[in-house]
């Protein structure tokens, strides 16, 4: 992932500034800084959704959004419809096909099943989404960014407000994905959006801190001490933190 | 007359055939209307093959084309349906290039478009004959349907179906989840352009038929109650389609068997199962999640 002086504006207020910054193939980085900082614009534009007023990004050495077939992305779950007519194993299943599924195939079905078992909700298969709790929609959606066995897995607060992705789960989770992608092709990178400071120190390898500028990047111990963090948060955010 | 000899009549026939055209198209472009909360949408764009009919009666009146010997000239839905059109693709526009949300931006082109329609029909003399009354375009006349009307009405549900397949996967994933669909590389914004124009050529022909009121039951309430049954969205859209065209044929024989108005009659079963429906749900046993 190729970031280059990318600057976003949402109704001339700048969201993003001269945000520069490279991420290698198989790096687990963790995305932190404070609320309304651009954290989910950056990820959106690595998506394609969001285009920057200035500069650019690249995935796979291609303009950002040309290979959706090759992202996993696990959005913050308050965007879906919750009077949509479906079932996890179809959310599962778009993850493959890159469209609504007006029928699972055997194949899907099978394709589909495992991923959620990886993600220890295979009995949710043909539960409706409406009925599903915070956690079990989270677990549904991480399956659905796998089951297409992803090059990249971007994540926007995936453990945030939900009851049951007990964090290290789900960072198990995804350094499992990591090892088993380990080929040819090299392991997956991740990049995760989160708050909890503790998990980016200890599971990411990359650290990016960004409020609307980048503030840090770098190793956990280099991009978390207190100088930027106290840049980026403010004081009193950067003493709660700290204590975490 | 008994119901079965009264199947004979080539005006019932033609009321039947239709019907159940009219079923299928609205009831295909009804489950995205009623996913996406847009059903409001049906009311605009039959509102909007009203102002179009105006104009095109104008139009018709003013250049001579009433006495044309070519059917189709003499007919304003050749005006109507392009007119629907454009509205259609304002309202598009409107919500997609402005802050507006979807029933403001309908209710804009509502207004206007009924505003023009009453405007061009009160211009023609009242000794003119177009072969259409203004009560009919109101409240639809399925047991009227023309050979012309058939036509039209085969040829844009088998283009709704057409495209509607073509599209299916791709509408009901950007009715789910906008974001979601365009970071998988789907063209939200024109499947939503296609739902819309779709919608708006379904309901001009279909609208000369049943009426411009009663149009929206078509689109809605066959969905609704669809959704009240299926679990996924390709359950409700067959079920829409299958309701559509049961309550269309029960519709028909209670109005024959009655002597009441046939449009109105349809509706009315709609919505009878539409109640039953409702009620034959069982209730929740726990509450649809909110987070």
């Amino acid at each position: 992932m190729h970031f280059h002086s990318v600057s976003v504006r949402f109704s001339e207020a700048p969201v993003l500034e001269d945000v520069s910054f490279d991420l290698e193939a198989g790096r687990f980085l963790a995305i932190v800084g404070p609320n309304g900082g651009g954290k989910s614009t950056l990820i959106k534009v690595a998506l394609g959704l969001v285009t920057p007023v200035k500069g650019h990004a690249a995935l796979f050495g291609d303009r950002a959004g040309a290979h959706p077939e090759r992202v996993g992305y696990v959005p913050q779950i308050k965007t879906f419809d919750r009077t949509f007519p479906a079932t996890a194993l179809e959310l599962v299943t778009t993850g493959l096909r890159g469209s609504w599924p007006a029928r699972v195939t055997q194949e899907e079905r099978e394709h589909g099943l495992g991923a959620l078992r990886r993600v220890g909700a295979e009995a949710l298969a043909d539960r409706q989404l409406a009925r599903l709790s915070g956690g079990e929609l989270q677990r549904a959606y991480l399956a659905r960014a796998l089951v297409r066995r992803p090059d990249i897995v971007l994540l926007d607060e995936p453990a945030t407000g939900v009851d049951f992705l007990v964090e290290h789960d789900l960072y198990d989770l995804l350094e499992e994905y990591q090892a088993e992608t380990q080929g040819a092709a090299g392991p997956a990178t991740i990049a995760m959006i989160t708050h909890d400071m503790a998990a980016a120190r200890y599971h990411a390898d990359l650290v990016l801190v960004l409020n609307r500028r980048l503030m840090a990047y770098g190793p956990p111990e280099e991009a978390l001490e207190s100088e930027s963090l106290r840049e980026a948060f403010g004081h009193r955010q950067h003493q709660h933190a700290v204590a975490l | 007359m008994t119901l079965l000899d009264a199947l004979s009549l080539p005006f019932l026939q033609r009321a039947l055939v239709a019907g159940v055209l009219i079923a299928v198209g609205t009831g295909l472009l009804g489950v995205f209307v009623v996913q996406r909360r847009l059903s409001f949408l049906g009311d605009g764009l039959a509102h909007a093959a009203f102002g179009g009919m105006g104009i095109g009666a104008f139009v018709i009146v003013t250049t001579g084309l009433v006495g044309s010997g070519l059917a189709v000239l003499r007919d304003p839905i050749w005006i109507a349906v392009p007119f629907s059109l454009l509205a259609a693709a304002g309202i598009y526009l409107m919500r997609r290039r402005t802050d507006l949300s979807s029933d403001t931006a309908i209710g804009v082109s509502f207004a206007v478009t009924v505003a023009l329609g009453v405007m061009f029909f009160s211009l023609i003399p009242p000794d003119v004959n177009l072969g259409v009354s203004l009560m009919d375009l109101l409240f639809g006349s399925i047991l009227g349907v023309r050979a012309l009307d058939l036509y039209m009405i085969l040829g844009v549900t088998l283009l709704a179906a057409g495209l509607t397949a073509a599209y299916w996967g791709k509408l009901a994933y950007a009715t789910f989840d906008e974001e979601l669909a365009r970071a998988d590389g789907v063209d939200t914004a024109r499947a939503e352009l296609v739902l819309y124009l779709l919608a708006a050529l379904v309901i001009a022909v279909s609208a000369v038929v049943v009426g411009i009121i009663l149009m929206a039951a078509y689109l809605v309430i066959p969905a609704a109650t669809a959704r009240l049954l299926a679990r996924t969205l390709s359950q409700m859209t067959a079920l829409t389609v299958v309701i559509g065209i049961v309550a269309t044929l029960l519709g028909l024989a209670a109005s024959f068997l009655l002597d009441v108005p046939s449009g109105s009659t349809i509706v009315l079963v709609q919505a009878l199962m539409f109640s039953v429906a409702a009620m034959s749900r069982r209730p929740r046993r726990e509450p649809l999640r909110s987070s």
